[in-house]
């Protein structure tokens, strides 16, 4: 229990001089309390001041809020008919378009991401979930299987019950709505846990919920450290599903706990180190538009950067050449500027991992092509970074940097290509550049990877699954699969003749 | 192209009367009368379309179709028809009182059901525009996907019995999966479709997408059904037309095409059903929209044992129907749609008394003026008679009875028809056994005529082709293409 307190909404400004009053109390059945674990600062990352402090979860609330969550589904939520969830879903979205702005400025201040980046990629993106997810709520169909004359047999698709959510800090509302969307579609209540480091958004959006009319404690929202929030609800025996995002080593931790618990069902998305491969005969322009996306959006920090590039060796200096004019007219600078392309990395953290990454790679031998410095003296704001002559047994190569680096190879043949990208633990996304049409179907059947990009890079759509192969995770999210992961199926068999 | 209603109703916008083509309302080539069957008056005139019109509707659908329609994303496609909902739903209470005055059903159910199973159905296609799947198929040397593609163009021609309604089923389905439409309204209730016609320019729908014209079925239903460049024609209403529209279709292009037609669909109730739920639903199932609807259970049978207390308390609800004007709140059943219905049910119900059945409720008019009828209740019907095998498409029901379970599914099936159906009784195997016997598109259990936008709908025999509503109808307005892409393949 900690003695220090604070009243639920609290006033903040950014650093263009906009004042918000945002949320800070933890969002439990349809109301905001205090929490009764630690209070947390969240930190601007542009300015490195702290921007406020919010309630996070003991294992008291997160005990608290599953009970909200369970009672709600059993009691409202599982008797509320498919098209009203729809209805329900579709109206969050009309919320979120209404209050865009606010939300992408939460999104500015507390994560980094340029402020047009926020509104037009993250929200808009997360307006789309929604109304796709809302879509297929009085669509999820079980089958009636013919066994023989005497038999009636079909399968119902159910909702699990209360489902509990872990993400990350990259994507604040839009790992939300990847989760909730679903999850609420399929008819289940949840319970979901927001990174510490980017806990505002969220809250705003809790508020949202609320105003759409969802039955109390059918979405609770709560913030706190993994190591107590995180662990007690992926602990929780009324929990009937852990949705996670995040890193690879926690991901394992919370297998763990299923383990241990009850055996909750698990979707895991993970960490990557997902290649490009630029063959000799793409349009290495736009090998080097799409492939420089593929690492810098984000700032570096997406699950499926394609931060290791194998280009063939006959155009690999062509390539480079391209690719570097691509990284240089990244604008870094503050989020809420017009010009910004590139926000700061989230925290003094990640800042230090990614700058004793670029140490790394140079002490192993990589050529420090462009980059590798910090941008001006306040704010975690690191240059892109390309590193060229990058051999696939480097640190660089087989580590998830999560930052604005990337690790260039070569590559004689396609075959050596496909080698060298399914070397790899992970298996989120791959790309490929050719312009060959076989080459192309070759190469996207022979990698190992969840997604894999043709003569593009991280174009995505909500009706499309998402989701990695190998130590990437497993599970699938988007798209009619997501569905899968929030239900569970019933057969019923029933004897007609006897 | 727009007047004001002639009548005691207020209308908070002028009501269209032209032909919606490319988004505009214009003239056709004649007009027709549209009669308020609850007392006998014209309402308006309304712009029919001839070959003129129907050419040029079509032509606006293809244009829009190849040029805007076919480039505009699923995301789009499903807002356009959020909007569209939710316009529905603002202007509830005017399409309403539209759909009551042109049809004559209560005020109560247009409100409380058409119009708003209008606006259910588009939200629910609205989900499925980005969800129409193709599928990767695993075959050697050989990338294979097919693709699920809107037909184009599509043509549509509607009932009037349930006006709006009838409209969604169709224009949902067939804008969801990214073709465009021109859809004819029934002669006899054009004016809620042109106010929805409006709605759709409001939606923001681009011109062309969504063309709503009226006209008589043999002039512009029999153009839309031949002309070569429609792709697909969807028709609900008898099967005699029904018939003709499969004809001008083998006639001219060999357009894709679906049906729901007429039925005479059987109700079973048995000795252990809960008698009181059968009555209710029994009532409903036949007298509800005034008997004019395709899958009203117009042949009652009940097993012996309960057969006289069936009766006795079947007329007693039955007589205590609420029959009066469209218009007033706790109206049940209005006129029958116009004085050719009203001519042909009068016909029925004398041809009836004449091979013998007895009139064991109602058989006359009711009041003065509208094509009003009693609900009538036929019973000691033979399975010969003609008012037990005809569609009568009135407030008209015969009733007989049955001993056996066997002998129970062989009086359901002796139909040429096999629209739908409902069975009464407690027992759990005899409802999925029975259920599963039946020749027919729906079977209810222990109800009737409970429709879902996600159920589909349609019938065995001659009843239709083709299914309506729920994930199904999606095929009716999508052809598949399969590419086959060689890739080790060698020649």
């Amino acid at each position: 229990m900690t003695a220090e307190t604070q009243a639920d909404i609290q006033t903040i400004k950014t650093q263009s001089g906009q004042t918000l009053k945002v949320h800070t109390h933890l969002f439990i059945n349809n109301e905001f309390v205090a929490g009764h674990g630690p209070l947390i600062e969240t930190v601007n990352p542009t300015t490195e001041e702290v921007i406020c402090k919010v309630h996070s979860a003991s294992e008291e609330d997160v005990d608290a809020a599953v009970q909200a969550a369970y009672t709600s589904y059993k009691n409202v939520w599982s008797k509320v008919t498919p098209a009203d969830r729809g209805i329900l879903i579709n109206k969050l979205a009309d919320l979120m378009e209404r209050d865009q702005d606010e939300l992408a400025s939460l999104e500015a201040i507390d994560n980094g991401k340029a402020f047009s980046v926020a509104r037009d990629d993250d929200i808009a993106g997360c307006i789309g979930c929604y109304r796709y997810f809302a879509g297929w709520a009085d669509k999820i169909h079980g089958k009636v299987i013919d066994t023989s004359p005497d038999q009636l047999v079909y399968t119902r698709h159910e909702a699990l019950g209360v489902v509990g959510a872990i993400i990350p800090w990259n994507y604040p509302l839009m790992m939300a709505a990847w989760k909730f969307a679903p999850a609420l579609a399929a008819g289940n209540s949840i319970v979901m846990k927001t990174s510490e480091l980017t806990p505002l958004s969220a809250y705003k959006f809790a508020a949202l919920v609320k105003e759409a009319g969802f039955p109390a404690g059918v979405v609770n929202i709560i913030t706190g450290y993994g190591h107590i929030t995180g662990s007690a609800l992926a602990g929780h025996r009324k929990v009937s599903k852990m949705a996670f995002t995040g890193s690879t080593v926690t991901g394992r931790r919370i297998m763990e706990s299923s383990s241990t618990s009850n055996l909750k069902k698990l979707q895991l998305e993970l960490g990557g180190k997902s290649a490009q491969i630029v063959c000799a005969d793409a349009d290495l322009k736009n090998a080097a538009k799409h492939a420089a996306a593929g690492i810098f959006n984000n700032h570096g920090q997406s699950c499926n950067a394609g931060s290791r590039i194998f280009v063939q060796e006959s155009v690999a200096k062509e390539f480079i050449d391209l690719f570097t004019e691509q990284a240089k007219a990244i604008v870094v600078g503050c989020p809420f500027k017009d010009e910004t392309n590139q926000g700061p990395q989230v925290s003094k953290g990640q800042f230090d991992k990614i700058m004793s990454y670029i140490k790394i790679g140079q002490e192993e031998g990589a050529t420090l092509h462009f980059g590798g410095e910090r941008v001006g003296d306040k704010g975690y704001f690191i240059s892109p970074t390309v590193f060229t002559n990058c051999k696939n047994d480097m640190t660089i190569m087989r580590e998830e940097i999560f930052g604005p680096v990337v690790a260039i190879g070569t590559f004689t043949n396609v075959e050596e290509a496909i080698e060298l990208a399914n070397d790899n633990e992970y298996g989120l996304a791959a790309g490929v550049y050719t312009s060959n049409h076989s080459t192309a179907i070759k190469v996207s059947n022979a990698l190992l990877a969840g997604s894999v990009w043709v003569n593009c890079y991280d174009l995505f759509n909500n009706s499309v699954p998402f989701g990695g192969y190998k130590q990437s995770g497993f599970g699938k999210e988007l798209g009619k699969y997501a569905l899968l992961e929030y239900t569970q199926v019933k057969s019923v068999i029933t004897l007609v003749d006897f | 192209m727009s007047c004001c209603l002639d009548t005691d109703v207020l209308c908070r916008d002028l009501v269209q009367t032209g032909l919606f083509i490319n988004n505009e309302f214009v003239a056709g080539d004649s007009q027709i009368e549209t009669v308020n069957p609850a007392n006998g008056k014209v309402i308006a005139k309304v712009e029919a379309a001839g070959e003129e019109q129907v050419n040029a509707a079509v032509d606006a659908a293809e244009k829009a179709f190849e040029e805007v329609w076919s480039k505009v994303t699923p995301q789009k496609r499903r807002d356009y028809m959020l909007k569209l909902a939710d316009l529905v739903d603002r202007d509830n209470e005017e399409l309403s009182q539209i759909e009551t005055l042109d049809n004559g059903k209560g005020i109560s159910f247009s409100r409380g059901f058409d119009v708003r199973e209008l606006a259910e159905c588009i939200r629910y296609y609205a989900g499925w525009t980005d969800k129409v799947h193709g599928k990767v198929i695993e075959t050697e040397g050989v990338l294979s996907y097919t693709r699920h593609e809107p037909i184009g163009v599509c043509g549509a021609i509607i009932p009037w019995n349930f006006p709006v309604l009838m409209l969604a089923w169709k224009i949902a389905p067939a804008l969801a999966t990214g073709n465009c439409v021109v859809i004819k309204s029934s002669e006899l209730t054009p004016l809620s479709a042109l106010k929805v016609a409006a709605l759709v320019k409001e939606a923001g729908f681009p011109p062309g997408v969504l063309n709503i014209i009226t006209g008589y079925g043999h002039i512009t239903g029999d153009l839309l059904a031949r002309h070569k460049k429609v792709g697909k024609i969807a028709f609900t209403g008898s099967t005699n037309v029904g018939r003709l529209v499969m004809k001008a279709a083998a006639e001219s292009n060999l357009k894709k095409v679906t049906l729901e037609l007429g039925g005479k669909s059987p109700n079973l109730i048995f000795d252990d059903a809960d008698l009181d739920l059968a009555i209710k639903w029994a009532f409903r199932g036949v007298f509800f929209n005034h008997g004019q609807t395709c899958c009203a259970g117009t042949r009652i049978y009940v097993q012996e044992g309960i057969y006289d207390k069936f009766i006795e308390k079947f007329k007693e609800h039955t007589s205590k129907a609420n029959i009066g004007h469209p218009h007033d709140e706790a109206t049940f059943q209005g006129p029958q749609v116009s004085q050719t219905q009203y001519d042909r049910i009068m016909g029925y119900i004398d041809t009836g008394k004449k091979e013998g059945a007895t009139v064991a409720l109602g058989g006359k008019r009711w009041g003065e003026e509208g094509y009003y009828i009693e609900p009538t209740i036929f019973t000691d019907v033979k399975e010969d008679m003609t008012i037990m095998k005809e569609e009568i498409f009135g407030p008209v029901v015969c009733v007989s009875k049955f001993k056996t379970d066997d002998e129970a599914i062989k009086l359901a099936n002796n139909t040429n028809y096999g629209l739908a159906s409902a069975i009464f009784s407690e027992s759990n195997r005899r409802c999925i056994e029975l259920a599963k016997r039946i020749k027919a598109g729906t079977v209810w259990v222990n109800c009737v005529n409970v429709l879902h936008a996600n159920t589909p709908f349609g019938g065995f025999k001659e009843s239709g082709i083709g299914r309506e509503n729920g994930e199904y109808a999606l095929d009716n307005y999508t052809q598949v293409k399969v590419v086959k892409m060689a890739t080790t393949l060698s020649a």
